[in-house]
């Protein structure tokens, strides 16, 4: 679990996001999908995101993973102040430091596992060798080393996500964002998913969930409720049920 | 952040394996475009072959003297003062045979006439002119000799004859020594003529040809309609050209009255109009070209709104634009790249075909066909590609993922 012993060496703050705006256009309205949203995250740390359906919780992931720009505000990552990037440095950002788990998978279909794990280190131009070695042992610790020849169509829900765990790893990011990563599977793998995710954090990674399910939600060590585009609520307290 | 080489292809070739109708269909789309421009150059090429061919067969290092100024235009303009041109006479093709470098000279009258032999009667061209005339044209006989040596102004009244022209007059009969009547007039049978096939300008097979003093008389002119000049050799043919004109210009009191031209200024002209015509279908299979091009780029933007969930993940795990970019352009340049070369394979296909069913026809595509044609196939698909990979490149990641 995330909870053992605290380490004794001062936390970095990992995000760091301070009076964020996103607003969107649709006709002739201005939607404001985050509304003054400041938030900080120390490394380590296990965060849930809840809250109901267009509070803006997916918009937040979002603009914490560079896969969208705020429409005012500043988000510094790791004490770095990323807003200003530019497009490349960006992707550069989300190829080492960021990792993404979709409630979809999108693992490319047309791959098998191993190829899809890989697709971000042969992004980053890591050499054909190193990757076959890093990608098996990541699958081999997930427990997928017999299925790394499979297409995503050939395993279940909650393999797939586990292909798709290995790929946001693969990199070794310091913060992983999490979309509704059980929304698909069954109660089982579910299961299954958020205890790999967990051990994840035990090793040091920071992670951000969105959920929509409490059970899932209220096993984090930090818990966020947005409501309306704004942070309703931020309770640090530990976890009901952490067994 | 440098994506390898290999990784590229690899990553375009399976895109193209994980659609494969699609791919296919792509594939035979530049393949057709391909493989029609190879097949018509080789046409175009196969018709320049086989007419200057032919010119050869009508003889090689040829000076041809024509009565009459040509100027430009092919205007006369003694004409237009009523000033009609010297005729060229035998005693000019005589005269013109008093040179080192020239091997042999035949004039030569054309005319139509009637031949008969017994009840059977038809109309056909006959020709006037000497024993040079044979070698002259790379004639061969099939049966008797041709027009004897003899004093060029002597009408003997002997006469050649096509095969066609033998089997209509003869039947199964016997034809050598044989009496024909050519208009008013008798001539014995001393040779046929072996069918050369189709020549320009005149059927071997159709044809009589008759001593030149014969046909004058038979047509009633002094005139010639040509004298043929062979060179020695093609080094020749200028220093030939010069003395024809020279000694024509003298015998007709200075004036430059004839046209001389040469074989080559003839071929070089055809040379140039089945050049031409070989650019100009090359082009209009080169259309087809242009639309498998524009296929690729319709087939390109499906394929990007079918994989925009995938797009927008490159993003997500750090694909830059140009990344994207290059992946797309890569599948694209293999698409044309494979199916430029099947094209290639139908086109050399379709040139055997061609050679098979007209022999006559040396139908070869050109090789810097072959080789600019790969080239435009791969320049177009990038070309056109660029258009749906910048918009695939300018995707939102988020509402891609949020795709289906």
């Amino acid at each position: 679990m995330a909870f053992g012993l605290k380490p004794l060496k001062p936390r970095i703050r990992m995000i760091d996001i301070s009076h964020i705006d996103r607003h969107f256009r649709v006709g002739d309205q201005q939607v404001k999908a985050l509304d003054d949203v400041s938030l900080c995250i120390d490394e380590g740390e296990y965060v849930s995101i809840m809250g109901p359906s267009g509070s803006g919780k997916s918009t937040l992931l979002n603009l914490l993973g560079l896969l969208d720009q705020p429409t005012a505000g500043r988000y510094r990552l790791n004490g770095q102040d990323v807003t200003s990037l530019s497009d490349i440095e960006q992707a550069h950002v989300r190829n080492r430091d960021i990792g993404f788990v979709f409630q979809m998978f999108h693992l490319v279909p047309r791959l098998t596992a191993a190829e899809n794990v890989e697709l971000p280190l042969m992004l980053a131009g890591v050499q054909a060798e190193e990757r076959q070695i890093r990608v098996q042992s990541a699958l081999e610790a997930l427990g997928m080393e017999d299925r790394s020849h499979h297409r995503p169509e050939q395993l279940s829900g909650g393999q797939r996500q586990r292909v798709a765990i290995a790929r946001a790893t693969i990199t070794e990011p310091k913060v992983l964002l999490a979309d509704e990563p059980t929304g698909n599977l069954d109660r089982q793998s579910g299961g299954d998913v958020i205890e790999i995710l967990e051990s994840l954090v035990d090793r040091g990674l920071t992670l951000l969930m969105v959920t929509h399910d409490p059970m899932m939600g209220n096993r984090a060590s930090r818990q966020l409720k947005m409501l309306d585009g704004r942070m309703a609520q931020d309770n640090r307290a530990a976890p009901n049920d952490s067994a | 952040m440098t994506l390898h080489s290999r990784d590229v292809m690899g990553f375009a070739t399976k895109a193209l394996l994980g659609y494969p109708v699609r791919t296919g269909l792509m594939l035979v789309a530049m393949a057709i475009g391909v493989g029609s421009v190879l097949v018509l150059t080789a046409l175009g090429e196969g018709a320049r072959g086989y007419v200057t061919g032919e010119f050869a067969s009508l003889g090689t290092n040829m000076v041809i003297v024509l009565p009459g100024r040509s100027e430009t235009g092919g205007m006369n303009p003694g004409a237009m003062f009523g000033d009609t041109p010297r005729d060229l006479t035998l005693g000019d093709a005589s005269a013109l045979e008093r040179s080192p470098r020239v091997q042999r000279v035949a004039p030569l009258n054309v005319g139509s006439v009637s031949v008969s032999y017994g009840a059977r009667s038809r109309d056909v061209v006959m020709l006037g002119s000497t024993h040079a005339l044979l070698p002259i044209r790379h004639w061969r006989m099939a049966q008797g000799r041709f027009l004897p040596l003899s004093d060029i102004d002597r009408a003997l009244p002997v006469a050649v004859l096509g095969e066609n022209l033998r089997d209509e007059l003869f039947a199964a009969e016997p034809a050598l020594g044989q009496w024909i009547r050519i208009a008013d007039r008798r001539f014995r049978v001393i040779g046929i003529l072996a069918s050369s096939g189709q020549s320009i300008g005149v059927d071997t097979a159709e044809t009589i040809i008759v001593p030149v003093a014969a046909a004058q008389q038979l047509l009633n002119t002094q005139s010639l309609f040509r004298i043929l000049v062979e060179a020695r050799s093609r080094e020749g043919i200028e220093p030939v050209k010069g003395f024809v004109e020279n000694t024509i210009a003298a015998r007709h009191q200075g004036e430059r009255d004839v046209t001389v031209t040469t074989q080559d200024a003839v071929l070089s002209t055809f040379d140039e109009i089945l050049s031409a015509l070989t650019i100009a279908v090359g082009g209009i299979a080169g259309i087809s070209l242009a639309v498998a091009g524009i296929l690729i780029m319709n087939v390109m933007l499906v394929a990007i709104s079918e994989r925009t969930a995938e797009i927008g993940l490159l993003k997500a795990i750090g694909a830059t634009s140009r990344q994207i970019i290059l992946f797309i352009l890569v599948e694209a340049s293999l698409l044309a790249l494979f199916g430029a070369l099947i094209g290639l394979a139908l086109g050399h296909a379709g040139a055997w075909a061609i050679r098979l069913g007209f022999p006559t026809l040396p139908a070869y595509p050109p090789w810097w066909v072959v080789f600019t044609v790969v080239l435009v196939a791969v320049l177009t698909a990038v070309i056109f590609s660029l258009f749906p990979a910048r918009s695939a490149a300018k995707l939102n990641p988020v509402l891609a993922l949020s795709r289906r």
